[in-house]
């Protein structure tokens, strides 16, 4: 074969491929909105499910997702914030730094139903603490951390390392530079870290099934008391939530319209993690243009 | 100034936090993998301990009936079905995501990156219980009418995890192809190289440990992935003899089973021992992305 | 040359002051005064070890790991490169400006007030005062008064560089170590900025490193040739100038190296 013509096959199978990728997203994108989103109403989003009948809504597993990815942003924030700054602006080259790495990089690789057994030995049982919210709180911890670190470390790394400089010729304190003077310039990046990463947890079932619990007790969304077992924001109570909701109906659903509910659910689902990506970028260009656009004045 | 050397300033007080703030972030970090491998190993063992099962027999067996009346433990129908779907998906999905890579940064570096790079965050962040439903609802029944037997099974799970593991290799090996020097494309083209020979003799072997090392990356994620597999291979324990007949893999089989067994009981146990298997995989890829990382250096 | 080595009252030297990059001699023992109101230029080659040195003066080497010094930095009697000399507090006490302007990602009025506010001032007035003061001696108040609260990045090159100026001198310096402060500038901001140093000599040592011969040459008072981290000269500029004792100065001086 002519070099020339072998050209001209290799590229056109790269484009075609490259597309049949962009073809997939559209038709995965498509299929679940197209289907889902006929199912999804005030309705369907607030109310309770039901367990033979149709006409069940998501209401409990949505807040209990909404409630769950909050608390574990709630620990895994200020964890992953330390640990990152540390190894972005501490650790010096040397064995204990490429051991603190290994650890981020095999933590970060560990299947997430790994993940939710370890929670399901020690959070649940070890310290008793049953299939509630905080044990799927602290499984998604687990889940959540590793990444959380590396968000950090790059976004300090990001930070024009004159800015330390000028902060340490002020006299200042090293954690003072990094809590006043880098912090500010780094928090952007994190922020759209956290969000994508929030999508993820937003999505994760497998951590859940054996720490968060796989029910949602009656919730009566009049009792804020967080002591108390009915109400919703108790965070030792079990709570489904909507992604494990969608396997559980999958595998073992008894209503006449499981199909639909899980189509509906996935449809929420995708459309929250849409949201969070879009978020995420958008909020990522606002800072960039704040940023670079007073720079245009020179 | 002498004077003031052993006085202990606002600056000292502000670094002592900060530096205990981070410690405890890594430590924990340190307890967290410590504990994880500690509580699944030493659950995990027990099956061989207790001495239900030999590690031959667990490893090589492959009679799974844990409720018979002698019951035996044979993972092998596991195993096999993991390694079989992982395999299968990176068969899959490195070609395709190689082409999308190329894609971005070879055929169209404008807008293709801005084209695909959104496609590839999506497709990441769409959770996995929703890849196995539209699995389900799609794919399975897609098998179902081109093939003999139900749809379910190795394919359909390769299938799924295919996609999802798309991502992941594009955007590892479209990092290794831009970051490769231009004067090594230009010195081939320059030599009157077309671009598919330029491609196929200069950057895919100079960028191949890296794009293996996406590669190793993606398997890591199919290998542990449980949800979305389970729910469509079928969950069948046998060792599959064809790909359209209804399997299992460790995590499908953990996903079912852990919730339906009692904590201790040598079933029990021996799914414990399958998340071990899990776990030391998960140090398998790790190790060889490092080696891989290495020789990418040299 | 001019060193002599005592550690008295209001000085500021260096003493047989070495820098090393793991093994490697950066700087090779050099003896340096710097008189109390002067500018004193420090040239030479690129990788001479002038900008080391510099850094060195307020330990600001300690921050790239695997770099050690020996000898002595007299401040006013005190050997600050001693072990245990808390250096947070030192640096209080010797400003330092860069090549780059690196104002903080902050308001310019923040820029200013965020290191006096640090070190324990408080109140509205007396921030204001000081970021006033600041400013004025920066000769950039008039530039600035109507927009303090606005983003210091907004200003340009060389209102940053003057902005880094008043910034250092916030906390009051007895000293300012100034490195390459307006190779990045344009002409009319260089000479404002060469316009600044002259006047801050009344109240500061200061110690700059240029490559710009006339630069050296119009706002320093002494001069010091450095090669290969090594002190080749060290006299009052006119006579660096004018009539230099080492031949490979004169070289430097007349642009045949470096």
């Amino acid at each position: 074969m002519k070099p020339r013509t072998a050209d001209k096959i290799a590229t056109t199978l790269i484009v075609f491929f490259a597309l049949l990728i962009v073809g997939i997203l559209v038709g995965l994108l498509g299929y679940i909105l197209m289907r889902g989103i006929s199912h999804i109403s005030w309705d369907f989003l607030t109310s309770a499910p039901q367990k033979i009948r149709a006409g069940g809504g998501v209401g409990p597993q949505l807040f209990n997702s909404i409630f769950l990815l909050f608390l574990t942003l709630l620990i895994t924030v200020p964890l992953g914030l330390g640990a990152g700054i540390f190894m972005a602006e501490y650790a010096r080259p040397g064995k204990l730094t490429a051991f603190i790495r290994l650890i981020v990089e095999v933590l970060s690789s560990f299947p997430s139903i790994v993940v939710g057994l370890f929670g399901l030995l020690l959070i649940v049982n070890y310290f008793n603490l049953g299939f509630s919210l905080i044990s799927g709180a602290l499984a998604l911890t687990v889940f959540n951390l590793p990444l959380m670190v590396r968000i950090t470390e790059q976004a300090f790394r990001t930070v024009p390392k004159q800015q330390k400089e000028a902060g340490f010729a002020l006299g200042l304190s090293k954690w003072k530079i990094v809590t006043s003077v880098l912090f500010p310039v780094a928090l952007p990046t994190i922020i759209t870290g956290t969000i994508l990463s929030a999508g993820r947890v937003f999505g994760e079932a497998a951590a859940l099934m054996f720490t968060a619990g796989m029910s949602s007790p009656r919730l009566d969304f009049g009792n804020w008391n967080p002591l108390s077992p009915s109400s919703p924001l108790n965070p030792f109570r079990p709570a489904e939530t909507l992604a494990v909701h969608i396997w559980k109906i999958n595998s073992e659903g008894l209503a006449p319209d499981a199909v639909q509910i899980a189509a509906g659910a996935s449809a929420v689902l995708v459309i929250t993690v849409l949201i969070f990506n879009l978020a995420a970028r958008y909020f990522g260009r606002f800072i960039y243009r704040k940023l670079t656009a007073s720079k245009r004045m020179n | 100034m002498k004077a003031n050397k052993s006085r202990i300033e606002k600056h000292h007080i502000e670094d002592f936090i900060g530096r205990t703030y981070m410690s405890f972030c890594v430590t924990l970090l340190i307890v967290i993998i410590v504990s994880m491998v500690y509580f699944v190993a030493s659950k995990g063992l027990s099956t061989f301990i207790s001495g239900t099962t030999s590690v031959s027999e667990f490893f090589f067996g492959t009679k799974w009936s844990p409720d018979g009346d002698t019951p035996s433990f044979g993972a092998l129908p596991f195993i096999s079905g993991s390694f079989l779907v992982t395999l299968l998906a990176a068969l899959i999905a490195s070609p395709l995501s190689i082409c999308a890579a190329l894609f971005m940064t070879e055929i169209v570096p404008g807008w293709g990156k801005k084209l695909l790079q959104p496609v590839i965050e999506l497709l990441s962040g769409i959770p996995s219980v929703v890849y196995g439903f539209v699995g389900l609802s799609v794919i399975v029944p897609l098998l179902r009418n081109i093939f003999p037997g139900q749809g379910i099974g190795v394919a359909a799970g390769a299938l799924v995890l295919s996609v999802m593991i798309l991502p992941t290799i594009t955007s590892v090996a479209a990092d290794a192809l831009s970051s490769l020097p231009q004067n090594l494309k230009e010195s081939s083209f320059a030599l009157g190289a077309t671009r598919w020979q330029t491609i196929s003799r200069v950057i895919i072997p100079t960028t191949l440990p890296a794009i293996m090392t996406g590669v190793v990356l993606g398997m890591a994620r199919a290998f542990g992935e449980a949800l979305a597999v389970q729910m469509v291979i079928g969950n069948a324990p046998f060792v599959p003899r064809s790909l359209f007949e209804s399997a299992s893999t460790l995590t499908s089989v953990i996903t079912l089973g852990m919730g339906n067994t009692t904590m201790g009981s040598p079933h029990n146990n021996a799914l414990w021992s399958m998340a071990l298997v899990l776990m030391l995989m998960t140090f398998v890829f790790v190790f060889l992305v490092r080696l891989l990382e290495r020789r990418n250096k040299i | 040359m001019g060193a002599t080595a005592t550690a008295s009252k209001n000085s500021f030297q260096t003493e047989q002051l070495s820098i090393f990059y793991g093994t490697y001699e950066a700087v090779k023992g050099i003896s340096l005064p710097f008189p109390e109101n002067t500018v004193t230029a420090l040239i030479g080659p690129s990788g001479c070890g002038k900008s080391t040195f510099l850094r060195s003066l307020n330990r600001m080497n300690d921050e790239i790991s695997g770099s050690t010094s020996k000898g002595s930095i007299w401040i006013d009697g005190v050997d600050i490169n001693a072990p245990g000399t808390d250096v947070i507090k030192l640096r209080q006490k010797i400003g330092m400006v860069w090549q780059k302007p690196n104002p903080f990602y902050k308001s310019i009025y923040d820029n200013i007030a965020f290191g006096p506010k640090y070190h324990g001032i408080k109140g509205k007035q007396a921030l204001d005062e000081i970021v006033e003061s600041s400013l004025r001696r920066a000769a950039l108040w008039d530039e600035v008064k109507d927009r303090l609260k606005d983003s210091a990045l907004a200003l340009s090159g060389g209102q940053q560089q003057r902005l880094c100026i008043a910034r250092a001198l916030s906390v009051n310096p007895q000293i300012l170590l100034l490195d390459e402060p307006a190779s990045a500038l344009d002409p009319v901001s260089t000479g404002k900025v060469e316009e600044l140093i002259k006047e801050l000599r009344e109240d500061l040592r200061i110690v700059i490193v240029t490559h710009n011969m006339q630069q050296a040459a119009r706002i320093s008072d002494y001069t010091a040739y450095f090669y290969l981290g090594s002190l080749v000269e060290h006299d009052k500029t006119e006579k660096v100038f004018s009539n230099p004792e080492n031949q490979m100065t004169q070289e430097y001086i007349m642009g045949r190296f470096g």
